[in-house]
């Protein structure tokens, strides 16, 4: 199996999805002969031809309305947003239009055959306009599926999954992450079902939940706890929207601790989602509080960024602190 | 990059009066072909069906609004004023073209065959709306007519069009789409997105932007300063038409002119029609509060409907009597149908959570199993005929599992 990194996992899920079925569609800016400002389209357009790869003016809401109308009319439409910083233009057609079209018209249309990639997330210097987390806006809009894979295999699968799946998905990739995450991805033609998390490491101590580029803080956390003789269960999420409950639940049954992290804001954050769904489900089960680990409440700062991203210290300390609660 | 040609040293700006758009007109006040004009081609059957669904319409919003008076709907929007932009456009495409219409032009959804009763059943929120019951009055929709269900909120259909449109040109098979809305509408960001998408991607899609002088209580000249929606086209390099959009004949020669170019061209096209809301905006607006009788009696005097008459009298293709006949029809079919659909049941409860994803999903499932627990406990406050049970308002979620 050969191993690349996440970036090219996600153009080979592109480039496999579009060999697959000629309705594929891939738009957005700067994603044709040049390949996306991130290189994640690169070669397609010279592959597929302009009319099934191309560019876009830059008009967010534009590109969005226009795959909605795309995959309304039957043809499979991947679109990108250049930053997920920039995908507000398009809140409206995302949020009023692709998540209402099946149900608003009693099934008689659909727009499944949406797909809306995003690179998201801090590390990068990005400031607060290259940096955001902005997946619990979109949590909270039924009719979404929302997805976030965190190694180069999770990327080809789930976006393969993502890009066939009979409902509009948002797809946010974790950009700090996108050539460091490197793995072994087969070539072939593979998907990973949305809506199911990965128990990536087992433990019986406490459960620590993330997803995306968190997912590194959280292993790494993890590894410092096992030499405290800490035993964590770390759990990748992959979908947001509809979120495994009963994987998480099953697991902090068995720990009676969790810890979620993300990196957005805190309050209105997902993690709120989580905590608020395991008490319920797990109370009696719980030996400490739920702790969220998060980005403080304020836009992304650029020179204090290492001091507002939730990495793998602030994490030790949460997991020591609901160990000994 | 800068036209060597025209290059000059005069310095001068350029303003909206240095490039006026006409306005194309063929029919005058009396339903004669106005003098150095000729008569568009257009066949006795199709003249005659636009005629019949111009009335059907003006029927229907009368009694609509009569029943919206009566408590008997919630919500109602007529097309009053404007039946000539709508039909003499939609009648100039196929019916394998999509529309996207905005809200005010459910006369388009009448000439692609909706029926009385269909027309209620979505007014009415009953069991047969093929909306399920989701949305209000007037958001009417229609897989078999191609016609995109309507949404609330303006101007998002335009750039969805421009990629419909673009898909109906990939699949080759030489269809289009006509995308509707309203001067006001034109004001919002996703009309310069979708215009500028669909010209830059040379989408087959034909926009009819209705210029009826009020976007609810604001007019015109406090939405926009420039000489109306035409000229923005031209800016965006779609070809653009302005026509007299109580004018049959006009509207009709633009659009299927309008067609051709978008179907053979592979291009976007523009047609701005100039008509005015004769009605409220809807049945919640009071337009007196923001306009003259006299303004809307001027307009009166420009029926789009009677000026069509006037020509079909002319050509001895309609009597009077045919036209009291039509009247009298529609409005027995009209009030028959609202009397027989308003006695149907609502749609079961299972479409409070049927098609927010293709199948529902767990936690959905699940809040649904809650809810209805819940419903069993107070059955009285729930339930729209207690006596009957939940038989007559949902079926097991099983179905969903």
């Amino acid at each position: 199996m050969p191993k690349i990194n996440l970036l090219q996992a996600v153009n080979s899920a592109l480039d496999t999805a579009m060999d697959a079925d000629s309705r594929v569609v891939c738009l957005g800016e700067d994603i044709g002969e040049f390949g996306g400002v991130f290189r994640a389209t690169s070669k397609l357009q010279e592959k597929y031809g302009k009319q099934r790869c191309f560019n876009t003016p830059i008009t967010e809401q534009g590109i969005v309305g226009f795959s909605i109308g795309l995959a309304a009319q039957g043809s499979v439409a991947v679109a990108e947003i250049q930053f997920a910083d920039y995908i507000f233009p398009a809140f409206d057609q995302i949020v009023n239009e692709a998540a209402k079209f099946r149900y608003r018209s009693g099934d008689q249309f659909n727009c499944g055959g949406l797909t809306i990639r995003t690179p998201y997330g801090g590390g990068i210097a990005g400031g607060l306009y290259h940096s955001q987390s902005p997946e619990a806006y979109f949590c909270h809009t039924p009719g979404l599926k929302v997805v976030i894979p965190s190694t180069a295999y999770q990327a080809k699968g789930l976006l393969l999954s993502a890009i066939r799946d009979p409902d509009p998905v948002i797809f946010f990739e974790p950009k700090a992450i996108y050539r460091a995450e490197v793995g072994d991805v087969p070539d072939t033609d593979y998907e990973l079902p949305l809506g199911v998390a990965q128990v990536v490491s087992t433990g019986t101590d406490i459960t620590l939940v993330g997803w995306g580029a968190q997912m590194h803080q959280l292993h790494r956390a993890a590894k410092m706890a096992a030499k405290d003789g800490i035993s964590c269960e770390v759990i990748d999420l992959c979908t947001l929207l509809p979120w495994d409950a009963d994987t998480v639940a099953k697991s902090v049954t068995k720990t009676g601790r969790l810890i979620i992290s993300h990196e957005a804001p805190r309050t209105g954050g997902f993690a709120g989602e989580i905590a608020a769904t395991i008490q319920e489900r797990c109370f009696l089960s719980l030996e400490s509080p739920i702790t969220r680990i998060t980005g403080l409440d304020t836009p992304f700062p650029l020179v204090f960024e290492k001091e507002y991203l939730p990495d793998y210290l602030k994490v030790f300390e949460a997991i020591k602190a609901s160990v000994h609660f | 990059m800068v036209d060597k040609n025209l290059v000059t040293s005069v310095l001068k700006f350029t303003e909206a009066k240095d490039m006026p758009i006409s306005t194309l007109s063929l029919l005058n006040a009396d339903g004669e072909i106005l003098e150095g004009a000729q008569e568009p081609k257009i066949d006795k059957h199709t003249a005659l069906k636009i005629y019949r669904d111009m009335n059907y319409i003006r029927v229907l919003d009368e009694r609509m609004i009569g029943a919206q008076r009566q408590g008997r709907l919630s919500f109602y929007v007529t097309c009053t004023g404007e039946e000539a932009s709508v039909v003499g456009s939609v009648a100039a495409f196929s019916s394998q073209d999509m529309v996207m219409s905005q809200y005010r032009e459910h006369a388009a959804l009448r000439y692609r065959g909706f029926t009385s009763k269909q027309f209620m059943n979505q007014l009415l929120s009953n069991d047969l709306d093929l909306g399920k019951g989701r949305q209000m009055p007037i958001h009417y929709g229609s897989r078999d007519l191609n016609y995109m269900t309507i949404s609330s909120t303006l101007a998002t259909q335009i750039p969805q069009a421009a990629g419909y449109a673009y898909g109906q040109k990939l699949s080759g098979n030489d269809t289009c789409t006509i995308c509707y809305f309203g001067e006001g509408a034109a004001s919002e960001g996703d009309f310069h997105a979708g215009l500028n998408i669909a010209a830059v991607s040379k989408c087959p899609v034909v926009f009819v932007v209705r210029n009826n002088g009020y976007a609810i209580s604001t007019p015109t000249v406090e939405q926009f300063v420039g000489d109306g929606i035409a000229p923005r086209g031209v800016g965006y390099g779609i070809p653009a038409i302005r026509v007299d959009g109580n004018d049959i004949l006009a509207v009709h020669a633009a659009s299927v002119e309008a067609r051709n170019l978008a179907i053979e061209k592979s291009t976007p096209v523009i047609v701005e029609t100039m008509s005015y809301r004769l009605g409220a905006h809807s049945t919640s607006d009071d337009p007196t509060s923001y306009r003259t009788s006299e303004e809307e009696e001027m307009w009166r005097q420009k029926d789009p409907i009677e000026r069509m008459k006037k020509w079909l009298l002319g050509k001895g293709w309609w009597s009077d009597q045919q036209d009291h006949q039509m009247k009298d029809e529609y409005k027995k079919e009209i009030l028959g149908a609202l009397k027989s659909q308003e006695k149907r049941q609502p749609p079961v409860l299972d479409h409070l959570i049927s098609d927010v994803y293709q199948i529902p999903p767990a936690h959905l499932r699940e809040q649904y199993s809650e809810l209805l627990a819940h419903i069993d406990k107070y059955p009285d406050h729930y339930l729209p005929n207690p006596t009957k049970g939940h038989d007559s308002y949902h079926k097991p979620a099983a179905q969903f599992s």
